[in-house]
């Protein structure tokens, strides 16, 4: 990895993002205009311009996403961002791109929902992230930044497994992570292979066999193995499986708690801890796959458990899933709409550590 | 007499026999797509947007590297290929639904872009593979499985004239609507798609072809009935002609 001049820079969590692609090697951006994510196509319409990509505003999301199901087939870095209403749109391309095997990357800056809803901070897009979205028995590989700095680095990370997988991969944001300015160290990673998708990018059939990419599978057969051959990569990224564990060991009772709700929840932890109560969070990095594993073993040891999401409850079903033969969790909902602070969740923890 | 081989197929179209009903004219309608790849020598660097449609398994009968749109969104995938690989030749063969319904706003804003791809739409007046629905090019009177009783204009409105419109737009480069149903349209359809392809190649924008073309099954009728409906039925409606042309304009 190579450190960039200046060494930290103080940007929105949707420029680290638009940063953090450029860093990657990302040649093509697609986008539609939709807050709380427009920094990233404002940025990205000079810079990546200026790195010799290529920008498109589309005419709509669900052009945006097909944009980048093109460009990948061709095996370039490419990437769509958008917010609720507009990854709505993205999911046919998604499905598409999941049964083509085709490895987008495309960054969902979640706003409050159903419908227009608002565009303050929510995690309401949780359920449709996770399980795929759109039609279709397929799964995005899920990453939920917490930060500015693992929003660049999520970011990085995400085109390689992109590629490695080639499977679609989103980054589940939030309005906080994309509006919130912090300081950030940009890297750029020097291991970018120019060759990742040699054997099977679509450039002109020149001096060997034509190359195809499609989801459809008539012949008797052909699709059922389709999805066998999906299922078992989706069984192979759980290798990719990521989350950060805080003061867990002795801990009475675990937060679990995703993205900028995440980070949130840690300075009440703190803040609890400091009054000599024993309390411990995980905070899953990669929502798919999901760290199941961590919350049975912590479940095992006796534990009691406490979800809390900006929704009405979507990841708590994955946690009630991983501890189902052992425990039970909590659920405290911080409704969309309201933005939270780390005051709002004390109450909460303590209620649940006690009853 | 010694038998003389007059016509071997090209290496570009596949040895096989295609699964489009008799008297279909999707089949000719490859053909002269793959001369016109041969004659400008860009079969090597070609790469084919296929859409949803009886022309869904085209990467069966064309030997091209391809990539598979959904339905409708073939111009936007088609965009995503050229601005991935600019030296690349890219064109998209769509259908009347596909292309004229439920992707209106891909082509429009693809051609608005003045994207430097090219276009080949088939526009056979109903769904074909879906069984015969009305389509945006349905003509007036013309009885489909939705409109058993004849398109009427009060109801479903009038046929979208794509070549006009796409003409119409200051981006397009050539915009033309050929038929294949005669020896003379057929001449005049294989120049028109070379000189759609042409703009590309010289990077002047947007090439779009519309072709008449028959569906007999969803018709009801006859390969030799469906042929005939081009001339008689259609082309009063679609008329034949150049709607753009910047090759010319420039000189
Ligand atoms: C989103 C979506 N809606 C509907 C369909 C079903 N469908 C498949 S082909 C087709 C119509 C094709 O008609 P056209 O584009 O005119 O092509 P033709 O078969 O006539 O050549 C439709 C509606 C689909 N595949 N995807
Ligand atoms: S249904 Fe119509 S368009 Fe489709 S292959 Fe048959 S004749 Fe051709
Ligand atoms: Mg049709």
């Amino acid at each position: 990895m190579t450190e960039q001049t200046p060494k930290r820079i103080f940007v929105k969590g949707n420029e680290a993002i638009a940063r953090g692609a450029l860093a990657a090697g990302c040649k093509c951006y697609f986008g539609y205009p939709i807050t709380p994510q427009n920094d990233i196509p404002e940025f990205m319409s000079q810079a990546i311009r200026d790195a010799g990509g290529q920008f498109v505003q589309a005419e709509s999301e669900i052009a945006a996403a097909n944009m980048v199901l093109g460009a990948t087939a061709c095996g370039i870095r490419a990437m769509t961002s958008s917010s609720s209403p507009g990854i709505s749109l993205k999911q046919e391309a998604l499905s598409y791109m999941a049964g083509s095997e085709l490895p987008g990357v495309v960054v969902n800056m979640v706003r409050g929902g159903p419908g227009l809803g608002d565009i303050g901070p929510s995690q309401g897009d949780y359920f449709q992230s996770t399980r795929g979205g759109g039609h279709g028995d397929y799964r995005l590989l899920v990453l939920a930044p917490a930060s500015g700095q693992e929003a660049y680095d999520l970011t990085i990370k995400a085109f390689d497994l992109a590629f490695k997988y080639r499977n679609p991969v989103m980054i589940l944001g939030d309005a906080i992570l994309g509006q919130m300015k912090e300081p950030i160290a940009p890297w750029i990673p020097d291991n970018l292979d120019p060759d990742e998708a040699a054997d099977w990018r679509l450039d002109g059939a020149k001096g060997r066999q034509p190359r195809l990419h499609k989801s459809l599978f008539l012949q008797e057969g052909e699709l059922a193995q389709q999805n066998r051959h999906l299922q078992e990569k989706y069984e192979a990224m759980k290798a990719e499986i990521d989350y950060e564990s805080f003061m867990v060991e002795d801990a009475d009772i675990i937060v679990v708690a995703f993205g900028s709700i995440g980070r949130i929840a840690k300075s009440t932890i703190r803040k609890i801890r400091s009054t000599g109560k024993k309390v411990g969070l995980i905070r899953p990095i990669t929502v798919y796959p999901y760290p199941s594993e961590i919350l049975k073993t912590l479940a095992e040891q006796g534990k009691k458990f406490l979800t809390i999401e900006h929704n009405m409850g979507q990841m708590v079903e994955d946690v009630r899933l991983a501890i189902r033969t052992i425990t039970d969790s909590d659920f405290y909902s911080c409704l969309p709409g309201n933005l939270p602070t780390p005051d709002d969740f004390e109450e909460p923890i303590l209620k649940a550590l006690e009853g | 007499m010694e038998e003389e081989l007059v016509y071997t197929r090209p290496d570009v179209v596949a040895d096989r026999a295609t699964h489009y009903c008799p008297g279909c004219h999707h089949g000719i309608i490859h053909k002269l797509v793959a001369e016109a790849l041969i004659d400008l020598g860009v079969v090597e660097k070609t790469i084919c947007i296929g859409s949803i449609g009886c022309s869904v398994f085209i990467y069966n009968y064309l030997n091209l590297d391809t990539v598979e749109a959904p339905h409708g969104r073939a111009p936007a995938v088609a965009t995503g290929v050229k601005r991935a690989r600019p030296d690349n030749f890219v064109f998209t063969y769509q259908g009347d639904g596909d292309l004229a319904s439920i992707g209106l706003a891909e082509i429009m804003h693809c051609a608005n872009r003045g994207e430097n791809v090219s276009v080949v739409f088939v526009n056979n007046t109903v769904y074909g593979m879906t069984g015969g629905q009305m389509a945006p090019t349905t003509l007036i009177g013309q009885q489909a499985t939705t409109c058993p009783a004849g398109r009427c204009e009060e109801l479903e409105g009038l046929p979208l004239k794509m070549a006009e419109i796409i003409g119409g737009l200051g981006t397009t480069a050539y915009s033309a609507r050929v038929a294949v149903d005669s020896i003379k349209h057929l001449m005049a359809a294989k120049k028109a798609i070379r000189k759609a392809f042409q703009c590309q190649i010289d990077k002047t924008g947007f090439g779009f072809v519309e072709l008449l073309s028959t569906c007999p099954t969803n018709w009801k009728m006859t390969p030799v009935q469906a042929n005939e409906r081009i001339a008689k039925e259609m082309i009063p409606t679609f008329p034949l002609g150049t709607f753009k042309d910047k090759t010319v304009e420039a000189k």
